[in-house]
């Protein structure tokens, strides 16, 4: 039981950690981001939020900031760490409408 | 204390690869809202959804002019701009077809049966990614491919200005549309592009409804329009006044074309094809990315079973229905009030080279 609760306490502090290196959510609704533009700082971490009702699929091809979420359902979240200074678009596969200009500095 | 210590470590470590990887956190609904009836909205919520716009956008690095649509206009009806200057855009993208051919698949270059359907150009001005697999990112990008495909119009691209400049009077168009700019790839993309966007479907007895007019469609083709954005389903793709929202979706179709993940690979896109509009749909059979589905009852039936084939790539919104027989009827009824007024149009009169001298025929630039 001791090892478990040092575990999570484990997990509980690496997580505050990265988000103390600061963290924006980025919401998805009516096949839009909540915002078109960010900056953030390298190391930040963004959190991208499903709220629409069918399912996105975010992803960035822009060098230095390359990633690709797995699809979300409804609700989900999942987060992202820019590790590295870049800038380019943000992108949802399924509704290529939905653009986000993100400069990680 | 050597199990605690290195429990510590797989825990911190587990942490540290749950975070940098971006695994999905929390819980929610895993099916989409619209199978919760408590979402759904009343009849008139969705009317509004529906409204035409009031104006065409054009884009900043090719605004609309008047002469450059003249000029895109002649481009688009002249089929000296293929190989064998027989066949024009409009060849297969045929005003008198809703802007389609009617064919399961296009015929190009000699005859040549092609991979996917003819898309219709109506409402492209509002599209943003162009082709089936959305390889296309403007008019302007669509324009040439076609042009230069050897199974479409196979027109070497670059021996078509050439061709044109043959010809005095497209010279002064072009130096009117966009002087002194003169014939180029890009000036005749531009043009293509800006006649392009002035097709608009027609007003439809469905626009009628939406503005109020509570005759213009029957109740069978009122309740199908709500059963399209509650039961139905089709409104999470199908969305808005031009009953598209663009997006690339697997919809369990049976054959072998990949779609758009040879052009974006990501597991998503594996068979995935963009939403086309539903304008004028009644009369753009057959239908699907391959024209293998010959009627909407058809369509109806493959979405109400769930798609042909079940993979990872499919959307979560395809799945079986449970629709009645009376419930597709109604959807298709309402599919049938989608078709507009469009007038004929009147085509150009073409820029022909002078032949009154002994000059050679004007077969500048086709391929052999």
């Amino acid at each position: 039981m001791r090892n478990y609760i040092i575990l999570a306490a484990a997990i509980a502090t690496v997580t505050n950690v990265a988000f103390a290196a600061g963290s924006t959510t980025v919401n998805q609704a009516d096949k839009k981001f909540s915002t078109t533009e960010l900056t953030i700082n390298k190391g930040d971490v963004i959190v991208f939020k499903n709220d629409d009702p069918f399912t996105h699929n975010v992803f960035s091809q822009s060098p230095g900031i390359a990633f690709e979420l797995k699809v979300q359902k409804p609700g989900e979240s999942s987060e992202i760490v820019f590790a590295r200074e870049g800038t380019g678009e943000v992108k949802c596969a399924i509704h290529p409408q939905m653009k986000l200009k993100l400069t990680v500095k | 204390m050597m199990s605690i210590r290195s429990s510590w470590c797989r825990g911190l470590a587990v942490a540290t690869i749950v975070i940098v990887s971006g695994v999905g956190v929390t819980s929610a609904t895993s099916n989409t809202a619209v199978q919760n009836k408590t979402t759904w909205k009343t009849m008139d919520e969705y009317r509004k959804d529906y409204v035409r716009p009031t104006s065409i956008p054009f884009p900043t690095e090719n605004p609309y002019s008047a002469e450059k649509v003249r000029l895109g206009e002649m481009l688009f009806f002249d089929p000296r701009l293929s190989g064998s200057n027989y066949i024009s855009c409009a060849s297969c993208h045929n005003p008198s077809m809703s802007w389609g051919d009617g064919l399961p698949r296009g015929i190009g270059h000699g005859m040549t049966i092609l991979g996917r359907r003819t898309p219709t150009i109506l409402n492209s001005a509002w599209t943003e990614l162009l082709m089936w697999d959305g390889r296309k990112v403007s008019l302007e990008d669509q324009a040439m491919g076609p042009i230069a495909a050897d199974v479409e119009m196979n027109q070497p691209v670059e021996k078509l200005v050439e061709k044109l400049s043959s010809i005095e009077t497209y010279k002064v168009l072009f130096n009117i549309a966009f002087p002194g700019e003169g014939i180029s790839l890009d000036t005749i993309a531009k043009a293509i592009a800006t006649f392009e966007r002035t097709i608009v479907s027609g007003i439809a007895p469905f626009d009628r409804w939406i503005a109020g007019d509570e005759h213009a469609i029957s109740e069978s083709a009122k309740r199908g329009f709500y059963l399209f954005n509650t039961k139905a389903n089709c409104a999470t793709c199908h969305s808005g006044w031009n009953l598209t929202d663009g997006s690339f979706q697997d919809i369990g179709m049976p054959d072998a074309d990949v779609g758009r993940i040879k052009i974006l690979d990501m597991p998503r896109m594996n068979h995935a094809f963009k939403t086309p509009t539903l304008r004028d749909v009644s009369r753009r059979g057959p239908y699907m990315h391959d024209g293998s589905v010959p009627s909407l009852t058809a369509v109806m039936e493959h979405y109400n079973r769930g798609g042909a084939v079940k993979r990872e790539s499919l959307s979560e919104d395809v799945r079986p229905l449970n629709l009645t027989t009376a419930e597709i009827t109604d959807v298709v009824e309402f599919m049938k009030t989608l078709t507009g007024d469009d007038q004929p149009i009147r085509l150009p009169i073409l820029p022909m080279a002078d032949q009154s001298s002994s000059a050679k025929p004007a077969t500048v630039g086709q391929r052999k």
